[in-house]
């Protein structure tokens, strides 16, 4: 217990959020476990070792794989590509699947990769309200927030409120497309490239693209 | 099934809360309870539809009360216990520090080795079928959804039932998640991006600009 608290009222008082007068609420969205949690977890696991039904070694392997090497720098360089190569992005858009497999980027819960462009007509943005669906290959493991109640209840009835809550205000002629991702179709979101950018390397582009602007609740900022 | 996960148009839940610099995970059983739910899933003794379905069974109250990957632990629990690879009892036995009785090593299933992970990861799961059926409609048809509440799975949400909208796209042959969420089969049928205006789903103050996306499958749309 005292282990896990320590560092999370370490954790609470250095939040920048002037709202941690609920601690429960904290608790809640920040994923701080009950003790029971990390008893039962500890026992499963042992349980699944003895059994030799998991190998502890492919654990971490997997741990690993998603701390590491996939997250959302993956689809920050799709981003970019698509950008300064006019021929990429039409085939990003045509078939984003294939086009992300290019970069080797394939796997999990990105079977099939649907890309959707904002411009200045259309905003889209991306919900899974039934659970927790994210294109893994492209953006690594979805952030407490996509996977939370307020965001996953609140898109598709208010995506403007949520929109601008996060800092981005839709002109109300711009059409804004939600896309909730009820089947195995992961959704990226290609973001408009920033104005001021004319002369910027690829790389640099790639370092501008957020995993937010991906997920169509941020604009890219030069 | 009409459960707490079924969150599209809900209110009440607060603001979007934001977390700068946000870790991968928060806490080291985080990162276990992930890696055992990935790694007892290449057992093969389920799909990704039944793993959905034992997470949405957690009572309501239960599930609005505790974080994504308690979600998971208790899927995860619940499908061993079903598929006899870990019993609750076990599991009790192993909680209470009570003697345990010798592992039985789980015969007839096949183990992701640590070698194997990054192959196994890099590999697509098998939702998309190549079975030859013929779609039931066409992009631009306008179709209306139906109006179900099984107890059981399905993809379909509650905010979408019964309401019309227009197939934007076909996405080809898939499996049906409501029928094999629930081990009664594959199904293979056509999925497809179905566009509902906000207003039809939400009434006349809605965003009259503003449309909802939802990939839904032939058997949950009639024409319209």
């Amino acid at each position: 217990m005292s282990q896990e608290h320590e560092p999370h009222h370490h954790h609470d008082h250095d939040h920048d959020h002037d709202h941690d007068d609920d601690d429960v609420q904290e608790h809640r969205e920040h994923g701080a476990p009950l003790t029971e949690v990390e008893l039962r977890v500890r026992a499963l696991e042992s349980l699944l070792v003895d059994k030799g039904l998991v190998d502890p070694a492919a654990l971490d392997a997997i741990i690993d794989t998603y701390e590491t090497k996939v997250g959302p720098r993956n689809g920050a360089k799709i981003v970019a590509h698509a950008w300064v190569d006019p021929d990429y992005r039409r085939r990003l858009l045509e078939d984003g699947t294939a086009a992300v497999a290019e970069y080797g980027f394939v796997g999990r819960q990105s079977e099939k990769i649907l890309v959707v462009e904002n411009t200045p007509k259309v905003h889209n943005m991306v919900v899974c309200t039934l659970c927790s669906c994210y294109p893994w290959a492209v953006l690594g493991l979805p952030p407490v927030w996509y996977k939370s109640a307020p965001y996953r209840s609140r898109a598709v009835i208010d995506p403007r409120g949520v929109l601008s809550e996060m800092g981005v205000e839709v002109p109300a002629d711009t059409e804004v497309r939600v896309w909730d991702s009820t089947a195995e179709i992961r959704y990226l979101v290609l973001p408009e490239r920033p104005a001021g950018t004319e002369n910027m390397t690829e790389d640099e582009l790639a370092a501008l693209v957020t995993r937010d602007s991906m997920i169509g609740v941020a604009k890219v900022r030069a | 099934m009409n459960g707490a996960h079924d969150l599209g148009g809900m209110h009440g839940f607060g603001p979007v809360e934001l977390e700068r610099d946000e870790p991968v995970f928060h806490h080291e059983w985080e990162r276990r309870a992930f890696a055992i739910t990935l790694a007892a899933g290449f057992l093969g003794k389920w799909n990704i539809d039944m793993t959905r379905y034992a997470r949405e069974q957690m009572p309501p109250a239960e599930y609005l009360a505790t974080t994504y990957y308690e979600h998971w632990l208790f899927g995860l629990e619940k499908l061993l216990d079903d598929t006899r690879l870990v019993s609750r009892a076990e599991l009790q036995a192993v909680l209470k520090g009570g003697a345990r009785q010798a592992p039985v090593p789980a015969a007839g299933v096949r183990v992701l080795a640590a070698r194997d992970v990054e192959a196994a990861l890099r590999k697509s799961r098998e939702a998309k079928a190549d079975d030859d059926v013929p779609p039931r409609f066409n992009v631009g048809d306008l179709v209306r959804t139906v109006n179900i509440n099984p107890v059981g799975h399905t993809r379909l949400p509650r905010y979408a039932r019964d309401k019309r909208g227009a197939v934007a796209l076909d996405h080809g042959v898939w499996v049906f998640p409501d029928t094999n969420g629930t081990g009664r089969g594959r199904k293979p049928q056509h999925c497809y991006s179905v566009r509902f205006e906000a207003c039809e789903l939400w009434g006349a103050g809605a965003g009259s600009r503003d449309a909802i996306y939802i990939d839904l499958w032939d058997d949950h749309l009639v024409p319209a």
